[in-house]
């Protein structure tokens, strides 16, 4: 209990260093202003979410081939955490885009991969809500899960190959690319807090996800029991 | 017995109980008709309009209709308990797979047969001198269109509201194949029409694709 507070108290203490760097310490962008300074958490959160889905589509594969519950349990687990930095991502990015492209959402390639990547895994946990036998849920849920995971890049492609607005990605974007030093430093403060965000509560959930499990086996091997117990009492009485 | 004879039995099984009745065939397009019917009200299209946007109504029309086309492949199977059946039989799972994608595609592609040279006189448009090149098109879009579907028909058998489900896990999937199926129509069908090599090879990659991931979880998905 006392290591549960001392490590929210350290992600509490870590986001708000990092709203600090990013509104303060960072320098100012030369076109775009103060507006430019919610990028440090919308590129975060695209690379958390981007690292949770990568973490479902391991997950899936791993239960398929071990079939160890617990790996399903961390596909849920990373599923959700990843739904939830997507939804920064794409809440800040309009938020961006209004002053910046004079437009709140436009159907680039990477804003569309983002939006299909985030209706893919919501529809990940409706499925699995949706299938009640736990092992067909898992051994099904890792099957979309793997298919919507590659699906991702043909998203990407197939847009890319349409049309684009984005900016170009602006690290390791070849000639021309690159941040100022102090944003680069204030970028990499960011990405650090929210993994330090999204790790606890993965972890979190994680162990919510396993106990539910256990309680779901408990409840059915409950039922099992009174059933028998009811067809030996009729047994009985014949 | 070989995948592809298991296969070859089970589409003719497939085909058999669909021209008893022709249920499936006949509920598909006219939903597909009626999708084309009430987009013309909808957005009461001049000629060069539905020039513009004839493609992607008609790939509109095929995406919903498959989706509701395809629930019933293993829906059927479970409600009758006979996919038990057809796990106890001699065959790999991936010729079951590939017996229902096979039968899916005759009736989709049946399907398209009706509803496009009924789609040209709606909507003015001429498919003379295209019909080879269209055909191309077609059949790359309906394969990826049935391989995914009918994968995602075997998961969704298992679930509630599994009518609805269907779409849901469906169309957010397809939206590669969309643009590239559109696009790639769109371009047969302008004045001088000449097909888009890029969208016809994106196509046959996402057929690629999910038919090798179809082959390599098939086991997963058919097993008790």
């Amino acid at each position: 209990m006392k290591s549960r507070m001392a490590i929210t108290a350290l992600m509490a203490a870590l986001i708000f260093f990092a709203g600090y760097a990013a509104l303060f310490i960072a320098p100012d962008e030369r076109t775009m202003h103060e507006v430019q300074r919610i990028f440090y958490f919308h590129l975060s959160a695209w690379i958390t979410s981007f690292t949770a889905f990568l973490l479902v589509f391991i997950s899936n594969i791993a239960y398929l081939t071990t079939r160890r519950i617990k790996w399903d349990c961390l596909g849920v687990a990373a599923a959700e955490v990843g739904i939830a930095c997507c939804s920064i991502g794409l809440i800040t990015g309009p938020l961006w885009a209004r002053p910046v492209w004079g437009i709140w959402w436009t159907w680039d390639a990477r804003l569309t991969t983002t939006f299909i990547m985030w209706l893919m895994y919501i529809s990940y946990l409706l499925l699995r809500g949706l299938l009640e036998d736990p092992q067909r849920r898992a051994s099904l849920s890792a099957i979309f899960g793997i298919f919507a995971f590659l699906d991702v890049p043909l998203v990407y492609m197939s847009n890319r190959l349409w049309r684009t607005q984005h900016p170009q990605p602006v690290i390791l974007g070849g000639e021309g690319s690159g941040l100022d030093p102090t944003m680069a430093k204030v970028l990499l403060i960011c990405v650090i807090s929210l993994f330090g965000v999204m790790i606890p509560v993965l972890i979190d959930r994680y162990r919510l996800q396993v106990l539910r499990h256990e309680a779901e086996e408990l409840r059915f091997g409950l039922e099992m029991r009174s059933a028998d117990l009811r067809a030996g009492t009729i047994k009985a009485a014949l | 017995m070989s995948t592809a004879r298991a296969a070859a039995i089970l589409l003719a099984k497939e085909l058999r109980l669909e021209f008893r009745t022709r249920e499936l065939l006949s509920a598909t397009v006219i939903f597909a008709l009626i999708i084309v019917v009430l987009f013309s009200f909808a957005f009461d299209p001049t000629p060069t309009e539905s020039r513009r946007y004839g493609p992607g109504l008609l790939w509109i029309a095929f995406l919903f209709a498959g989706s509701l086309m395809l629930q019933p492949s293993f829906a059927r199977e479970q409600s009758n308990d006979t996919l038990d059946a057809l796990r106890m039989a001699p065959v790999s799972s991936f010729a079951i797979l590939l017996g229902k994608m096979l039968a899916n595609f005759v009736f989709l592609s049946l399907a398209e047969m009706i509803l496009v040279p009924v789609f040209a006189v709606l909507y003015n448009v001429s498919l003379s001198g295209i019909v080879s090149r269209l055909v191309i098109v077609f059949f790359l879009g309906t394969t990826g269109l049935v391989v995914t579907g009918t994968v995602f028909s075997a998961i969704s058998a298992h679930a509630r509201m599994r009518e609805l489900l269907l779409p849901l896990l469906l169309l957010p999937i397809l939206a590669p194949l969309l643009i590239a199926a559109v696009e790639a129509t769109a371009s047969l069908f302008m004045e001088q029409p000449e097909l888009d090599r890029t969208w016809v090879a994106f196509l046959a990659g996402f057929d690629i694709v999910f038919l090798t991931a179809s082959w390599l979880l098939c086991d997963f998905l058919v097993e008790e």
